[in-house]
Order: C-alpha cells, then sequence, then structure tokens
C-alpha cells in the first residue's frame, strides 16, 4: 500500500508510504502538521489538486469521507470526538455505520469488547460520563468497528495520565499484532518509536527524517529535537 | 364541563405537538429556529386541498402533499440553507431567511389560492360522538390516533434505527459524523422532510377539523407550535411533544374559565413562567459536557 501525498496550505509536499501490515508514525512538534495530514487522507480536508495519495491503487483526493472510510481508511480523531451524549454501544454501532455486513457486524463488536473489556461494563452509558482514558479506548474501538484496513490514529495519548499512556500503547501494539496496518500520530515521539516499524518526522509542513523507528530513536538530532534527551554513549 | 374542555385541549395540544416536533427536529441538528415551519404548514394544507379538489382521493392527496411539502424544505435548505453553512454565515443570517421564506410562500399561497379563507372537505368525517356528557367530533379521534402514531412512530425512528442514529451523531458531531462516513447532507435532508411531513399531518388533521384554509393559516399555530417546542425543551422530540400538549390544554382551561380573548396570552405567560423556573424547557437538559 502506498500513500503519496501533495501539498495542502499547511503541508508543503510531503511524500511518504505506509506499506501493508506496518505501524508507521507520524512525528513533530506542535503545528508541524500531523493532523492535516490525517484529516486530509481522511478527506475531512481537501487536498490542493496535483496532490496524490494512493490506497491500494484508488486516488483518495477524489473521494469523498464516506467513500474513504468505506475503502477501509479510518481516523480516530485528535480529541476522541466521542458522541457525548450517544450510548458506549451507539458510539461503537456508528463506527460500522458504512458496514453492509449487518451479520459480521456482531463479531466486530465482540472482537472490540474482547479488547476494551471497560467498554462492555459500561456499554449503556452516555460516552460524555467516561473518563478520558475510556473515551481514548471508545475511539479506538469506534474506528476499529470499520474493520479499518488502515488504521489512523491521531494522538491518542493526549491528555492522559502516565499509566493510562502506558496501557493505550501497549493496545495499539496489540491492534496492530493483529494483523492492522496503523499510522500513528504521537506528541509522545519515545513511545511512539518504541512501537513503530518505521518513522516520518514532521517539521512545519515537510518531512525532516525518515527511516526505521530504531534507529530513529538513536537518531542524535531527533533525540534532541523531539525526545528530550541527546544519547552521549553514540 | 370540564371533561370536555380538557379533551379540546388535548385534540389541540396534539396538533401543537406535531408542530413543536417539527421545528424541534430541524433546531437539534442544525441548531437553527426554522421560522418557515408556519407557513411550510399553510402550504401543506393547500396542497392537500389541490389535489382533493382535483379528485386524486383523499389518501394520494395526502401522500402527494407530504413529498411536495418535504421536498420544498429539502430544495429550501439544500438552495440556501445549505450555502449559509458551507460560507459559515452567522445563526442570525440562516433565521432571517427563514422568516423571509416564509412570507414567499405566503405570498405564493396568495397568488395562487387568493387571499380568502376557502372551505375545507371534511376529510375526516363529521359524525359527533358522545361519551358521558362529552361531546367530540369524530375527527378529534382521528387526531388523537393519527398524532400519537405519528409522534410514537418519529420517536421510534430517531431513537431506534440507523438513519435516527447517523441524526443523533450529527446532531452531537458533525465533524465526527464525517468520520464515520455519514452523509450529513442526507441526514440534514431527511430531517427537513420528516419536519415538513408532520407539518403536513398536523395541516391534514386541523383543517380538517376546522374545515378552512386560507394563507395565512400557519402564523399563530406556527408560534404557539414553536413555544411549545421551547416550554417543553427543544431539540427533545417527547419534550416538544408534551409541550404541545400542555399548551393545547392550559389554553382551552382558560376558555373556559377566563374567556377566549385570553387564550393566545395564556399560551406566552405560561411560557414565560416555565422558563424562569426552566430555563432549558421542561424536559430540557444542560448539555453533557465533553471531556
Amino acid at each position: 500500500m502506498n500513500t503519496y501525498y501533495g501539498n495542502i496550505h499547511a503541508l508543503k509536499g510531503i511524500d511518504f508510504e505506509v506499506n501493508d501490515g506496518e505501524l508507521v508514525t507520524l512525528i513533530g512538534s506542535n503545528g508541524a502538521g500531523k493532523s492535516t495530514t490525517l484529516l486530509t487522507i481522511a478527506g475531512v480536508l481537501k487536498a490542493a489538486s496535483g496532490s496524490r495519495i494512493e490506497f491500494n491503487g484508488h486516488d483518495l483526493t477524489k473521494l469523498s469521507p464516506p467513500q474513504i472510510v468505506k475503502m477501509g481508511v479510518t481516523l480516530s480523531p485528535e480529541g476522541r470526538e466521542v458522541f457525548p451524549e450517544l450510548t458506549v454501544e451507539e458510539n461503537l454501532k456508528l463506527g460500522a455505520y458504512c458496514r453492509k455486513d449487518v451479520k459480521e457486524i456482531k463479531d466486530s463488536f465482540d472482537q472490540v469488547y474482547e479488547l476494551f473489556p471497560r467498554l462492555l461494563e459500561r456499554k449503556k452509558q452516555q460516552a460524555g460520563t467516561l473518563s478520558g482514558g475510556e473515551q481514548q479506548m471508545l475511539a479506538i474501538g469506534r474506528a476499529l468497528m470499520n474493520r479499518p484496513k488502515l488504521l489512523m490514529l491521531d494522538e491518542p495519548s493526549m491528555g492522559l495520565a502516565p499509566n493510562l499512556v502506558l496501557e493505550i500503547f501497549n493496545l495499539i501494539k496489540e491492534i496492530h499484532k493483529q494483523g492492522t496496518t496503523i499510522l500513528l500520530v504521537e506528541q509522545n515521539a519515545n513511545m511512539a518509536l518504541k512501537i513503530a516499524d518505521r518513522c516520518y518526522v514532521l517539521e512545519v509542513g515537510r518531512i525532516k527524517f525518515s527511516g526505521d523507528a530504531k534507529e530513529m530513536q538513536n537518531n542524535d538530532e531527533v533525540r534532541k529535537a523531539y525526545l528530550g534527551t541527546v544519547n552521549k554513549k553514540k | 364541563m370540564t371533561a370536555q374542555y380538557i379533551v379540546n385541549g388535548l385534540t389541540m395540544g396534539l396538533i401543537y405537538a406535531l408542530i413543536a416536533v417539527g421545528y424541534s427536529l430541524v433546531f437539534g441538528i442544525l441548531k437553527m429556529i426554522n421560522m418557515a415551519h408556519g407557513a411550510v404548514y399553510a402550504f401543506g394544507a393547500h396542497m392537500i386541498l389541490m389535489f382533493v379538489t382535483w379528485n386524486l382521493g383523499a389518501v394520494p392527496a395526502v401522500i402527494l402533499s407530504v413529498l411536495l411539502t418535504g421536498g420544498l424544505l429539502v430544495i429550501y435548505d439544500r438552495t440556501i440553507l445549505a450555502t449559509l453553512r458551507k460560507k459559515k454565515a452567522p445563526g442570525i443570517a440562516a433565521l432571517i431567511t427563514t422568516i423571509g421564506f416564509s412570507y414567499i410562500i405566503q405570498n405564493g399561497l396568495m397568488i395562487a389560492f387568493g387571499t380568502e379563507i376557502k372551505a375545507f372537505p371534511a376529510l375526516l368525517g363529521e359524525k359527533m360522538i358522545q361519551v358521558g356528557n362529552v361531546k367530540f367530533a369524530f375527527s378529534q379521534v382521528y387526531i388523537l390516533v393519527v398524532s400519537i402514531v405519528l409522534l410514537v412512530g418519529l420517536s421510534l425512528l430517531i431513537h431506534k434505527s440507523k438513519i435516527g442514529l447517523a441524526m443523533r451523531a450529527v446532531e452531537q458531531n458533525s465533524r465526527a459524523a464525517d468520520l464515520m462516513g455519514i452523509n450529513a447532507k442526507g441526514v440534514i435532508s431527511v430531517t427537513f422532510f420528516l419536519s415538513g411531513m408532520s407539518a403536513v399531518i398536523a395541516a391534514l388533521l386541523l383543517a380538517s377539523y376546522y374545515q378552512t384554509v386560507y394563507p395565512t393559516m400557519g402564523v399563530m399555530i406556527g408560534l404557539k407550535g414553536f413555544s411549545a417546542s421551547v416550554l417543553g425543551g427543544i431539540g427533545i422530540l417527547y419534550g416538544s411533544a408534551v409541550g404541545g400538549i400542555i399548551l393545547g390544554i392550559a389554553e382551552s382551561l382558560t376558555v373556559q374559565f377566563l374567556s377566549g380573548a385570553y387564550r393566545d396570552a395564556v399560551a406566552f405567560i405560561l411560557l414565560f413562567l416555565i422558563l424562569i423556573v426552566r430555563p432549558n424547557g421542561l424536559f430540557g437538559k444542560a448539555k453533557v459536557s465533553k471531556v
């Protein structure tokens, strides 16, 4: 799977790809254009003409958000964006809104509840009454209900306590292990690099570095700029 | 005697409830008051009259009116209101647009049908029924049954069906609804259509009861329906419906114990009183905050 990407106002010609089965992370500071990238792929923001976002041979720039969702490209947005007055169950049901295989949707419910038992306990509760961590789980679970071929996660650790961040990242690792291709956007670059296969570093709308996630962790320049520490040993 | 007034009030109240629900549906999803709703009600009544005069039969006439009225609202939304939303126009722009639209409809009706009060056929029968010392028209039974069926049906549609879930999703977070692959435009159109449908059914019921129609027939009932909706909690379907019923009964009791002259004033005094005690309406709730 290749995702090519052209010019939009905030993104000055970035070009990257996510291969089938990979967990790729996009890191960078605030305003680097990470969320913009995901929203453009999802079709919520329009890419400038000349851009190309290719998914399994289809050009996503020509498709509407519903069509993109139907292709199996799903975004769990920054800030979770759950439907606050709907129940957990209804939120999940909406994640499967574009699916026609009514019978198999039930299996997806089981899978999501198995991954996030806490959502099962609270399935009749209004989403707005959940804690931040639970809402994040719901946002990811909701995205999984579409059985995505490409799952895009925008800042899943935002605003969560450190122990919850760890829990969320372990769950992301688990989802990846079960075979979902993931594009992860994170400010918490340390954590993201630990679970990712490959990494792109975005800086003011351009890709500054790219490469293997493990190597990135040892790259001095990346460490200094995004991880907060310099590896003295190297 | 009081029982008689309560029955009459309930009849009127259910009509208010249908009108109120029309406001509520649109408000829920767009946070906008469709001030043209009363005119849409008048439009529906005239369409039924027209089709009935063409001898199409009552049922086809009503179905065609629902399609035409619902369609009118959908086109109006797609061409004008959707453009305003796209340009991020302030709410006040949409509001004045709906007021303008109500006059365009009313003027259109005056040109096409004349300004005078026209006779409307008693589509629901003219028989009277007496139970104990309460006397009521057979059409009142229709009003009772049809409006309750419609209100319950709408409520089930919104709370149990897939399109209803999509409507609630767009209502609460249209950006996230986009990401679920929900076609918000389509959902908004369905909402307008349902709002139009409830207005046409209200028009059918009440016009058959009073047996008159005229272009400005929707002005007062539109305002009352709007008040009922706010009184019960706008955006909340059952709240709006209950608001309508309360308003209808209160008016009827006013006529009994005070005088018919106070009828309209009481509706609004009641609205003030309830809003002072419960600013969000009887069933309205303060928003659940997004964490």
